[in-house]
């Protein structure tokens, strides 16, 4: 140790200790172990982009005026000199034309709001079909869907405050859309507007709730985000010597602090070049916003295009009765498809949890085809948001593909109810078949393309047993979660309390579904019939999982004697 | 906190280090770990802590390389800094190309200076840090039983003592009052805009009112619009420049030939062919701007509605529920097309009171 370090360590280090004992909690910290996953840096995707957003958020807050009042054009722009605008896109012009570095600022800002959003949502998928959100951490699954939704609110008023064409006409539909909400909607529009539309205040509204309202919100719910990540240390991928019961990999200080810090600075960096050769929102071309007028192709930031497209398949269903309209053809699709979603993904960990009767503590992930139903259901839920999504660029598809506008909306209606039944389908089938690949590999090993004649003339190809770190992942959490409590009462038997009544009867057959999977056979027979019922990992309330894997083995099988079945 | 009740000579914390749950893994021969004490007393005797971290990297000449293309990559990365200051010193902006060129010194400037360091940091912890993997253990989160039980105690303790369970009195008139001060705020809010009334039931169309061409803002006589096949906008005269009005009373007019336009249009509300309809898309409000002449279709560019203009707007397809409404034409004294009157509907978006 350098004498540097000592003297750093003795003069400063003992000042603050002397003052904070902070030496056994900040040694803990600087020891703290963080498993390596690539899936692991797209939270920290981001959280870095959220950082961004912050830094130059706060530079553009310096000159942009968020006003309606109208100027007279006279900036670096010529040809929308003399033209009538609010202050608020006079301002947003004068930033990318007048301000040194204002123009690859907004483009950052806007660019990184893209990637945050994104980064979201690919994170959110790795915890699904991980099942990292399994207990213990339920919250953390929370709070992200909560980030999620304020992310979408806080980028639809982001990129409506410069006042353009094109954020107008969003703006438009956004208060379209309230407008038609039952009961409250015309009285929830007026208040927000301060009355009729366009009017004088939303964007000074927008602008307050844009930079103080939600990133707080932001903030504080990214703070607790990862205070329980780091409380409840990460979850880690499967492999050898990993288990529910320790954590491996490099440590905090200085490992994940030099490689962290790289991250942060490869996607500033990526962003920088993105915001120097890729335009995004040239506001100066869409001109000032006006309610007369629209450009065809208006398109939504990308996270909003599920919204737009589900306004766009909706069929035009509306009542009026006893005086009072019911727009169902606005309100139902701007509310129940991301409804849906949404309060889908948030109960999934307690339904799953429930149907499983699995309430042990989660630390290592599943391979996403070790619950080839979880992974179905996820990858259902991606084509119904998918089809939603490019529902909503349905003009642009039609016009480039040649496809007819009205076909292509049919057949988006039809694939919006069809498309995720046959992905969970597929994905199922896909799923499965690669456990029979896997428990192929378990049983007869790796194939060694060596050919060998045995005595007796026939010839044989050798394999060799997968190595320990491989055969630790692939024995990994094999048939998926544990099953909720022995076989169904076909046998004759008394249902365990839990499986009895309807309710009962649904969770069983739940479980059943959740946990079908290819077992591995340890004399070799893999028939693979995938009806799940070799699953015998009954995992009592409360048992902590511990190190062992869940899944059949000799070892700790056959609880019901149902191995015999096979 | 365990040992909070000690008390240690200043400066003495180098002996509190406390045992690592991580089982250690050694890498490489570990020397002392405290070479160096401030310390008095002379250290234990005994074999020396061993390392969780080895000191170095396994491969030096590797290592070596590493380095000289680390150092090579924060330079560069100095350097580029360096460059973005010039170029925001350097390069003016006020003009368009300006600008651009302001642009591309700063942003390439700035992803080289970024983009160095994150290459540099990552070939450092790649080939410069030695490679580890330690382990830690978990504990279960739960706290254990005696810790709830403690916890369940001064909580109940507390309970007891505030009276809150005792004195429902007093409970139950405290939870009394912070309902009304729960709503207090939303009252406050009261204030963000007026009520609606029936000001969505109406537009600022009058009889007699001209029609402007959206744009230069002139008036326009049946003879100037004679094309059939064609639309335009047309705004309320003296409203032009009023955004909260043109919101509702923009309009669209377009001209057909004789026999092409067909019920429900109202016959008596044209003028010479040309009918006008609310530009205001009865979906969510996106100004229909797109026509198509040979098959009279009105297109909302927004989510694709479709008016048919030869029969009175009505829907042919997408989301949008009601026509467009269709404003009463006439002409006035001078030969310029006016409004005969509102439109005799509300005019776009359903709302709750339209009924």
């Amino acid at each position: 140790m350098s004498k540097t370090t000592d003297a750093l360590l003795d003069g400063t280090g003992r000042f603050l200790d002397d003052r904070l004992r902070a030496a056994r909690p900040v040694r803990g910290f600087l020891r703290k172990i963080f498993p390596d996953h690539w899936s692991f840096l797209l939270g920290e995707i981001a959280l870095y982009s959220f950082i961004i957003l912050l830094l130059t958020g706060t530079f553009l807050t310096f000159f942009f005026q968020p006003s309606m009042t109208e100027v007279v054009y006279h900036g670096a722009y010529t040809p929308l000199r003399g033209v009538r605008m609010s202050e608020a896109y006079a301002s947003t012009l004068n930033i990318s034309f007048d301000v040194r570095g204002g123009l690859l600022m907004r483009q950052i800002h806007h660019w990184a709001a893209l990637l945050f959003m994104a980064a979201i949502m690919v994170h959110l998928l790795r915890v699904f079909f991980t099942g990292a959100y399994r207990k213990p951490r339920e919250f953390n699954w929370l709070i992200g869907i909560v980030l999620f939704t304020l992310g979408l609110l806080e980028g639809l008023f982001g990129y409506s405050l410069p006042d353009d064409l094109l954020s107008g006409t969003g703006l438009r539909i956004t208060q379209g859309v309230l407008q038609s909400i039952p009961i409250v909607g015309t009285y929830g529009s007026y208040f927000l507007f301060g009355g009729e539309f366009p009017g004088h205040i939303i964007i000074p509204r927008l602008y307050i709730i844009h930079v103080l309202l939600i990133p707080a919100l932001l903030l504080a719910l990214i703070s607790a985000h990862l205070f329980f990540m780091f409380h409840q240390k990460h979850t880690q991928m499967p492999g050898k010597g990993r288990t529910n019961a320790n954590v491996v990999g490099a440590p905090m200080y200085p490992y994940f602090m030099a490689k962290t810090g790289a991250f942060f600075f490869f996607i500033f960096a990526v962003l920088a070049l993105l915001s120097t050769f890729a335009q995004i929102n040239p506001i100066w071309l869409f001109g000032p916003y006006n309610p007369s007028g629209i450009t065809a192709g208006s398109q939504p930031d990308f996270y909003m295009g599920a919204l737009e497209g589900s306004l766009r398949i909706m069929p035009a269903w509306e009542w009026n009765v006893f005086g009072h309209t019911f727009a169902f053809n606005v309100f139902i699709p701007a509310l129940v498809p991301l409804g849906i979603v949404f309060t889908g993904a948030a109960l999934w960990p307690f339904i799953e949890r429930w149907a499983l009767g699995d309430y042990s503590e989660h630390h290592v992930n599943d391979r996403p085809r070790n619950a080839p139903t979880r992974t179905a259901i996820g990858m259902a839920a991606i084509t119904f948001w998918g089809v939603l999504w490019l529902e909503g660029a349905n003009d642009i598809i039609a016009d480039q593909l040649q496809i007819p506008l009205y076909t292509l909306t049919w057949i988006a209606r039809v694939a919006i109810f069809v498309g995720p039944v046959v992905a969970y389908w597929v994905t199922k089938r896909i799923c499965l078949g690669l456990q029979r690949k896997d428990a192929h590999l378990l049983e007869h090993g790796v194939e060694t393309g060596i050919i060998r004649q045995l005595p007796s003339g026939e010839y044989v190809e050798l394999t060799k047993p997968v190595d320990e770190e491989m055969r630790a992942v692939l024995e990994y959490g094999r048939v998926g979660a544990p099953q909720l409590t022995g076989p169904p009462a076909d046998a004759g038997e008394v249902p365990a309390p839990g499986a009895r009544g309807p309710l009962g009867r649904m969770r069983t057959r739940l479980s059943r579904v959740l946990t079908e999977g290819i077992p591995v056979e340890a004399d070799g027979h893999g028939n693979g019939h995938g009806n799940g019922h070799g699953s015998p990992a009954a995992v009592t309330a409360g048992e902590q999982e511990g190190a062992r894997p869940a899944g059949p083995g000799p070892e700790h099988g056959g609880t019901d004697g149902d191995d015999a079945a096979h | 906190m365990q040992g909070s009740g000690e008390q240690f000579p200043p400066g003495d914390g180098a002996e509190e280090l406390p045992e690592s749950r991580a089982p250690h893994r050694v890498i490489g021969t570990p020397p002392p770990a405290r070479a160096r004490t401030l310390l008095e007393t002379p250290p234990e005797d005994g074999p020396p802590e061993p390392r969780e971290l080895p000191a170095g990297p396994s491969n030096l000449p590797q290592a070596k390389r590493a380095e000289r293309l680390v150092a090579a990559l924060f330079i560069l990365s100095m350097l580029a800094s360096i460059g973005f200051i010039a170029a925001y010193i350097g390069l003016e902006v006020g003009t368009v190309g300006s600008a651009g060129r302001s642009n591309l010194a700063l942003g390439v400037s700035m992803s080289v200076a970024f983009g160095a360091l994150a290459v540099g940091a990552v070939i450092w912890v790649r080939f410069l840090m030695p490679q580890v993997e330690l382990t830690e253990e978990r504990k279960p989160l739960a706290s254990t039983r005696q810790q709830r039980d403690e916890f369940k105690k001064t909580f109940t303790e507390g309970a007891e003592a505030s009276g809150f369970a005792k004195r429902p009195l007093v409970r139950r008139t405290l939870i009394a009052a912070t309902v009304p001060l729960a709503i207090a705020p939303l009252v406050l809010l009261r204030d963000m805009g007026p009520l609606p009334g029936t000001s969505l039931r109406h537009t600022v169309w009058r009889r007699g009112m001209r029609l402007l061409v959206f744009g230069p803002n002139t008036p326009l006589r049946p003879a100037d619009f004679a094309i059939p096949g064609q639309m335009i906008t047309v705004v309320p005269d003296g409203y032009q420049d009023n955004l909260d009005v043109l919101a509702k009373a923009t309009t669209i007019i377009l001209k057909f030939g004789p026999g092409e336009l067909k019920p429900p249009t109202v016959m008596n509300w044209t003028v010479d062919g040309i009918v006008a309809y609310s530009k205001i898309c009865t979906h969510v409000g996106c100004p229909v701007a797109l026509y198509e002449q040979t098959t009279h279709h009105i297109l909302c560019p927004c989510h694709q509605s479709t008016f048919d203009a030869a029969a009175g707007a009505q829907v042919i397809f997408g989301p949008a529920a009601r026509p467009l409404p269709q404003l009463p034409l006439t002409t006035d004294a001078e030969g310029f097309l006016v409004a005969a009157s509102d439109y005799h509907e509300p005019v776009g978006p359903s709302f709750w009171e339209r009924g």
